[in-house]
């Protein structure tokens, strides 16, 4: 990630955000539902996820937040705060694929001193996540 | 299927849970804390110093370390129980899912979520977290099925009864169009293809769907006074008659608009995907996709013939193909 935060005077509407690929396994699934206190079995018993349809285990949805919010401070910067997350469900996250995260700037409040960034993270299947995230950024005379 | 008398029993029911809490209030078991954060940022892959570094984090406009606002659900939630007990014994948010199950509404499937932060939590914080429903739609048709929309809302606390944030979550709890076949031993059901759409049967426009599966092309015909009509639909908007039959096209017709769709790159299409408003020499139109040419010669005028085509193993769909 960035160590330089991004002032709210170099960002403008159309940026877009470095892509972020993230190859989806088994470990990551599986260490991503755990760290987020998710037991649910289906995201880590492959036995449940194939009883309710599924080919494995698949990607539970703090996960999927954890990565949006991820993807927009590794490029805001560690000043960056991150005030809103809404993200739409699609394709499921399944092993052996990747997510490929793209983004860019569609709104800038200066009065607020923050932008919304649109995300999407798509995989095989279509996309997994799309959404906006609203950040705050300093402003570049502090 | 329910009757309409049993649907309007059920949705009371449904009714009765908005606006209530769907148990007492989940105390996060554990305070916010240093280890949880860094397992967190391990497994996303985070490196922000903000989490991870004190001397860096100090330096930041946070003063010192925080968790990932992105965590803030996982601090309330239950760990290993969820394996054994998908709910509280009290949660009502559970009893709702177990009643539309037994009404007939067996799958489930999360849509939506948006997490507001109201500020970052810092090691010690202690959450805790009050559900509501908040909304319970009407009877949907999705592309999944047809079923309810639940939507909640969770608003976080910390020690001092202060808000640090809070969560709208939707559901869709729905009868699938097709029950899943059960997997054969070892092969995955995840493992088929994604294929097109199906459109959302009822009453009104099955008969249509019943004529493209034995190979006809149907046109709704006014039994009152001869107009026709698409899309299929109960009134005629001519004389206002309910009687209609239907009437077999020749399936002739020109390409009246058209469209190359790129994106949304909806699972089970192949894109550049050439979808077009074909008049009928019948004199009504339908919208379905061209083929037998590239989607860059499709073109308004154009003569085409429709031909009804298996496009998965299942789904049959009149194809226009170019004439002359």
């Amino acid at each position: 990630m960035t160590t330089e935060t991004l002032h709210l005077e170099a960002v403008e509407p159309g940026d877009a955000l470095p892509e972020l690929d993230v190859p989806i396994t088994v470990t990551l699934v599986v260490g991503g539902a755990l760290a987020s206190r998710d037991f649910t079995p289906v995201h880590h018993d492959k036995a449940a996820a194939q009883a309710q349809g599924m080919g494995d285990v698949f990607m539970n949805i703090l996960t999927t937040n954890g990565l949006v919010g991820r993807f927009v401070t590794d490029w805001a910067g560690p000043d960056a705060v991150v005030e809103n997350v809404a993200i739409k469900l699609g394709a499921p996250n399944l092993p052996g694929d990747v997510m490929k995260l793209s983004g860019s700037v569609t709104e800038k409040d200066d009065a607020a001193g923050t932008v919304k960034v649109e995300v999407a993270g798509r995989n095989g299947w279509g996309n997994h996540v799309t959404g906006s995230v609203r950040v705050r950024l300093p402003r570049g005379d502090r | 299927m329910l009757t309409a008398e049993q649907k309007q029993e059920l949705e009371a029911k449904l009714q009765a849970y908005v606006g209530r809490e769907t148990g007492p209030p989940s105390v996060g078991p554990d305070l916010v804390n240093e280890p949880m954060i860094r397992h967190w940022c391990e497994a996303m892959g985070d490196e922000n110093p903000v989490y991870l570094d004190p001397a860096a984090a100090k330096e930041s406009l946070h003063g010192g370390l925080v968790a990932p606002p992105t965590m803030l659900q996982a601090w309330i939630m239950r760990g290993m129980p969820m394996a054994e007990l998908p709910g509280d014994g009290d949660d009502r948010q559970l009893q709702l899912h177990q009643l539309l199950t037994e009404s007939g509404y067996p799958s489930v499937v999360a849509t939506n979520c948006e997490q507001e932060y109201t500020r970052y939590l810092v090691p010690g914080d202690q959450v805790t977290a009050r559900t509501m429903v908040e909304s319970i739609s009407e009877e949907k048709a999705t592309a999944l099925g047809v079923g309810y929309f639940i939507d909640t809302r969770t608003t976080f606390t910390d020690q001092d009864g202060r808000d640090v944030g809070w969560m709208t979550f939707r559901v869709l709890k729905f009868r699938p169009h097709e029950q899943p076949k059960p997997a054969e031993e070892g092969v995955p059901a995840a493992a088929a293809a994604p294929r097109r759409l199906r459109a959302p049967l009822g009453h009104d426009n099955a008969w249509w769907w019943e004529g493209i599966d034995r190979g006809e092309l149907l046109i709704q015909e006014c039994k009152a006074c001869g107009a026709l009509r698409h899309p299929p639909r109960p009134m005629c908007g001519e004389c206002q008659s309910l009687e209609w039959k239907g009437r077999v096209s020749a399936g002739a017709g020109t390409v009246y608009s058209w469209v190359v769709l790129h994106h949304p790159p909806i699972p089970g299409y192949e894109f550049p995907l050439a979808v077009a408003l074909i008049e009928l020499d019948e004199g009504t139109r339908l919208v379905a996709n061209v083929a037998g040419c590239a989607p860059s010669e499709v073109h308004i005028g154009q003569r085409v013939q429709a031909r009804i085509e298996n496009v998965d193993e299942e789904l049959k769909l009149p194809m226009f193909y170019p004439v002359g």
